[in-house]
């Protein structure tokens, strides 16, 4: 899931909260519910009026696609529970098959009196942990830093000192806090700041940062995301891990030591590094192909490690050709070209593959397929690995 | 002369005697690179492949007159081992390992502001100067001594230039890979000035990738300060966006970062951009002739 290239994993909602309460950020009061019953039990121990079922799932915009509602009654509740779990929620981040809704997060309604935006991030420009923040938080807030960037604060924090009260002052100042609310919103800062070291976080954003009617500062809904790469000092993130949330074939691929992310043409791919996997997939496109997948099989590529790629890749009934584009600087084209062999025999291969090696050993691993008698059409570069894919896939259409 | 690294420089490998570091150093060596030694921290006094070990980088340093480090630990040591050549004066200092958590390297270039160090990497194939200083895990063999520069953040991406590159009669006066990382020890801008400033250096190609804005102030620095021309290409055109968490990055970002984007503006800015991967070399070789 993400972006190509990135490693990180994303958390819920209610486990976001369940961690920033631990480190004093002020959040509503609620729990998690997996069932309907549940979701009454939870509210009615909450006690209060009204209360907010909320989806539980990874991508934001939820409210714009109904996975947030208000509940008058117990009954409301059950009735607002009933329709979300279970359901596909779609919104503006998921994509059109949405997100499946397994729980919910069952919360006493705040009154709202104004909605703050307030974030940290990791930022490449700067190099470092950056905290914006704005006045006009809510589901705006894109459209508000692409209009009126003036509107939104960004403050870079020193690594050798880290957040400084000053700057959380600063911060408050300038998003119209005023009196005690510039000590509330400081101390809110600088927990949220411990946080995000402590636990290796990649973005933390809480939107809205709520002022309620008795004036205190409230995280109504807050995101978190963590290094992937840092999850050997978590033992704690990795238990919030939820892989129902994650494409299925790409955690196969992850547990594979593949990088692998699905998309919807026709051309299967299977290259080693991010970057010429991108430019594979690039120079089909430019050869108005399409793409199946993004495939890094990475470095040092066993003949396990390329049968293991053929199956996630075959596995996508869309895929009616397979290119494979390695050029071998740590991995080896002997070991590369084994697999492929091994592949053709272990495996009901019924596509045509494109091969093209290049680099280390690339003098023993051509013999290799060209002795092996299955039909490999071989490429010698780039430019000829397209046009042979486009060329084979016009062929048998 | 070349960037960075060149035949007079004095290479350690940090995780000396580990399987990985050991075949390429072996690897440099054969590529004509001057290595003098090695840190594994509890096996100083020892010898391998011929050089000493030693149990620091200061100790290295001191006895050797090393000048360039190759890192090759576990990602979770990557940022204690560069501040440990950045403390010990080594000059440039080249991180293969790819996984370095992004907090540790904000801590470490931090660290870096007060000193003079170069940091190529992390996740980078490394640098090489053909036929002179190889400090990384590229296949030497594709690449030649020659007169342009290139500048990547993939690995892979960069054999394939430099194969394109060769077929043409095209040879590398330096190539540098500076990671594929969002928080990197060297940017963009630092390559190409150090380029420009290179005599031994006619013409550079930068390869970039979607992500980030670091491509597109390069080529507004070549525009306002490079005589020398800039082939560039940003991969991951047909890259789809990815599911999105939060507003932050879109906020902080500000800018499209796909790679059409970019292309878009370092074209505007006067870089000669590639749209085809497969024609890096004959766009290169048209532009520089």
């Amino acid at each position: 899931m993400g972006r190509i290239g990135d490693s990180h994993v994303n958390i819920h909602e209610y486990q976001t909260k369940e961690l920033l309460r631990s480190y004093g950020v002020p959040v509503p009061k609620g729990r998690v519910a997996h069932n309907v019953d549940n979701a009454a039990t939870i509210a009615e121990d909450l006690g209060g009026e009204r209360w907010v079922v909320k989806a539980q799932i990874h991508a934001g915009g939820r409210g714009k696609g109904g996975g947030v509602k208000v509940a008058s009654s117990l009954d409301e509740v059950r009735q607002h529970t009933n329709a979300m779990l279970g359901a596909h929620l779609v919104t503006p981040q998921t994509g059109a098959d949405g997100c499946l809704v397994q729980r919910v997060l069952v919360e006493q309604a705040s009154n709202i009196e104004k909605e703050y935006y307030l974030g940290m991030v990791i930022d490449r420009a700067s190099q470092r942990i950056t905290v914006i923040a704005s006045a006009s938080g809510g589901m705006n807030i894109e459209e508000v830093a692409r209009d009126t960037p003036e509107k939104v604060i960004r403050e870079s924090v020193d690594p050798a000192v880290g957040l400084m009260g000053f700057q959380c002052r600063k911060i408050a100042a300038k998003i119209g806090l005023r009196g005690k609310q510039i000590a509330v919103a400081s101390k809110l800062m600088l927990a949220l700041y411990r946080c995000f070291r402590d636990k290796d976080a990649l973005l933390v954003e809480i939107n809205p940062l709520a002022e309620v009617d008795d004036g205190r500062l409230i995280a109504l809904d807050a995101k978190m995301s963590f290094d992937g790469n840092a999850l050997y000092r978590h033992p704690d993130i990795i238990e919030l891990r939820d892989f129902d949330e994650e494409d299925p074939k790409e955690v196969e691929a992850t547990g594979h030591g593949l990088n692998y992310i699905a998309l919807d043409g026709n051309v299967g791919c299977i290259v080693n590094g991010a970057g010429l996997a991108m430019a594979t997939m690039d120079a089909i496109s430019f050869h108005n192909g399409k793409p199946a997948n993004f495939l890094d099989v990475g470095g040092g590529a066993s003949p396990e490690k390329v049968g293991n790629a053929f199956r996630i890749v075959l596995a996508d009934p869309n895929v009616r050709i397979i290119l494979v584009n390695i050029f071998a600087g740590i991995n080896r084209c002997d070991w590369i070209a084994e697999g492929l062999v091994q592949a053709m025999r272990d495996l009901n291969i019924d596509v045509p593959i494109v091969v093209r090696l290049a680099g280390t050993n690339v003098e023993l691993g051509a013999p290799i397929l060209e002795q092996s008698g299955f039909p490999f059409i071989m490429a010698d570069n780039l430019d000829d690995a397209a046009t042979r894919v486009m060329a084979t896939l016009g062929a048998s259409s | 002369m070349s960037v960075f690294v060149h035949k007079h420089s004095r290479v350690i490998i940090q995780g000396f005697t580990g399987q990985h570091a050991t075949f390429h150093a072996e690897e440099a060596m054969k590529n004509g690179t001057t290595m003098v030694g090695g840190v594994t921290p509890g096996k100083g006094g020892q010898e391998h492949l011929g050089l000493p070990v030693f149990d620091t980088v200061h100790q290295a340093v001191e006895q050797t007159g090393a000048d360039v480090s190759g890192i090759f630990v576990p990602p979770p040591f990557a940022a204690d081992a560069i501040m440990e050549a950045i403390e010990a004066g080594i000059g440039v200092v080249v991180v293969i390992a790819d996984g370095v958590p992004v907090q540790d390297m904000v801590q470490v270039k931090r660290y870096a502001r007060d000193h003079n160090t170069v940091i190529i990497g992390p996740n980078t194939p490394g640098i090489i100067t053909p036929a002179a200083c190889k400090v990384g895990i590229m296949p030497a063999h594709i690449y030649t001594p020659g007169r342009i520069g290139v500048v990547s953040r993939s690995g892979t991406l960069n054999y394939e230039a430099v194969q394109q590159m060769s077929a043409l009669g095209m040879g590398q006066s330096t190539s540098v890979g500076i990671g594929g990382d969002p928080v990197n020890g060297t940017d963009f801008v630092t390559v190409l000035r150090a380029f420009e400033q290179d005599p031994d250096t006619d013409a550079v190609i930068m390869i970039g990738e979607i992500g980030g804005q670091q491509e597109v102030e390069a080529a507004r620095w070549a525009r306002d300060h490079m005589k020398k021309p800039v082939v560039g290409f940003i991969a991951g055109v047909s890259a789809p966006p990815g599911r999105r968490m939060g507003h932050a990055g879109a906020i902080i970002s500000g800018q499209s970062d796909t790679a059409n984007a970019k292309m878009d503006v370092m074209q505007e800015l006067g870089v000669h951009v590639v749209r085809n991967p497969a024609l890096i070399g004959e766009t290169a070789h048209r532009v520089f002739s």
